[in-house]
């Protein structure tokens, strides 16, 4: 089966992230320089950020996999939909709270309604826990996984049209607008940037190819369980 | 009139009749609002400004549209009209825009007395504050139409009805306030109608995957 050769392949996966992870960890520590103004709190920039990205990288690959489930009506489809907005839901609520942790190092507040892509998050945050709602309020089936889908092409819509409506509300609720990190980033700094990124993703990855794994596991288990009682 | 047309002219018919003969929602939503608006007097203190109230009045805008949407889907499960229409040989996306417009239009029945009302009790609006209204109340149908037709579906109905909907309308209470209060006005109004054609556009296209079966 397919299934089983590609679960094979999943220590290898994770055992690549692991390597990306630990490899940024020393550059961000050990080789990228510290910056001038913020000192050692920059650091949790090469963690949020990436991990923002992450975010919306499983949000947009939960949205394929609604839009194939759709288009061609495999029920793994719907799994693999489901588990790539679960990921990105956990890799949304830590950029809240890396965001959060940076907000009060470098504003000294836990919250700041300035930080366009904080409230973003808060907002998807809020959008894909409703997702989950949904998804355990409605009867296994066909009618679920048109749900759910439906739902996750709601949230790539959603995406840049609150990033839009944000960026309008400031003019009403803050006019000052906070710069973060200038565009001013030297080379090491930008390739340790580079490194996080792709392993956060190898990370998620990883992560999303686990509880995969797992979650076939539990539908093959009852299947069987099913087929056994009767 | 084509074949389209008119069955979603039938389904908004069949809908509104059903309210004329019933009363059901349009007064709830009426009585909703009114009783939102007296509420908010006594929660905005003294000195707290006008603009906090243009922001109130876009809350319980949002509020009604909820009471009504939760109660849109109710004759269809009720009497298993839902599956005879999934049934007939008209489009799908005409059930959601036939429902669309009776929700639409028992929002801005709503509306046509929220709106004196708040002129009479907080502030005057102006022409690009209703045009905010207008323009937000498709958004919010086409949305809301969609999303009640899920949750009627589910097992826990109301209740998620409003989890489901709320991040949703942020976009449009961004919009609809800063077309009461901003001096650029025709930005907000601009967004609020890309914000329709794209939710609209998605609404329509995904409808009939939700009536399956």
């Amino acid at each position: 089966m397919s299934t089983s050769s590609s679960n094979s392949r999943v220590p290898a996966i994770a055992a690549v992230a692991a390597g990306l992870v630990g490899l940024s960890l020393v550059l961000i520590f050990f080789v990228a320089p510290e910056d001038a103004d913020q000192g050692i709190s920059q650091k949790i920039f090469y963690f949020h950020v990436p991990i923002a990205l992450t975010a919306y990288a499983c949000f947009g690959w939960g949205a394929l996999k609604a839009l194939l489930y759709l288009w061609r009506r495999e029920e793994r489809y719907d799994l693999e939909s489901y588990v790539g907005i679960h990921q990105g839901t956990i890799f949304g609520a830590l950029t809240l709270v890396t965001g959060s942790i940076w907000a009060r190092a470098s504003w000294g507040v836990w919250w700041a309604w300035d930080s366009n892509q904080l409230v973003l998050f808060l907002v998807l945050f809020l959008f894909y826990s409703a997702y989950f709602m949904l998804r355990f309020s409605v009867e296994e089936g066909p009618r679920r996984a048109n749900f759910c889908a439906v739902y996750a092409l709601f949230g790539v819509a959603l995406i840049p049209v609150s990033f839009l409506a944000i960026r309008l509300a400031e003019d009403f609720i803050h006019p000052t607008v906070f710069t973060r990190d200038g565009p001013q980033m030297s080379g090491t700094m930008f390739f340790t940037f580079c490194v996080a990124w792709a392993g956060m993703t190898a990370l998620a990855y990883a992560l999303y190819r686990v509880e995969l794994v797992g979650k076939r596991l539990d539908a093959n288990l009852r299947d069987l369980r099913e087929a056994l009682t009767t | 009139m084509s074949g389209y047309a008119a069955d979603v002219a039938a389904l908004a018919r069949k809908d509104l009749k059903l309210e004329l003969r019933a009363r059901d929602t349009l007064p709830a939503m009426l009585l909703f609002v009114l009783s939102t608006l007296v509420v908010f007097h006594f929660a905005l203190p003294e000195g707290s400004g006008d603009e906090a109230a243009y922001g109130l009045l876009w809350v319980a805008i949002v509020f009604t549209a909820l009471l009504g949407l939760a109660r849109a889907w109710v004759p269809e499960r009720e009497h298993g009209v839902l599956d005879g229409l999934v049934l007939a040989t008209s489009d799908r996306s005409a059930i959601w825009l036939g429902k669309a417009i009776a929700t639409f239009a028992f929002l801005a029945a709503a509306e046509l007395v929220a709106l004196p009302a708040f002129a009479l009790f907080f502030q005057p609006l102006d022409a690009a504050a209703i045009a905010g209204v207008a323009l937000a109340n498709v958004g919010i149908c086409a949305v809301g139409t969609l999303l009640a037709a899920m949750a009627a579906a589910s097992r826990t109905r109301e209740l998620i009805l409003p989890l489901l909907f709320l991040p949703l309308t942020i976009p449009l209470v961004v919009g609809g306030v800063g077309s009461s209060i901003s001096a650029e006005a025709g930005d907000y109004l601009l967004f609020l109608a890309l914000y329709d054609g794209v939710f609209a556009v998605l609404s329509w296209a995904t409808f009939e995957y939700v009536v399956v079966e």
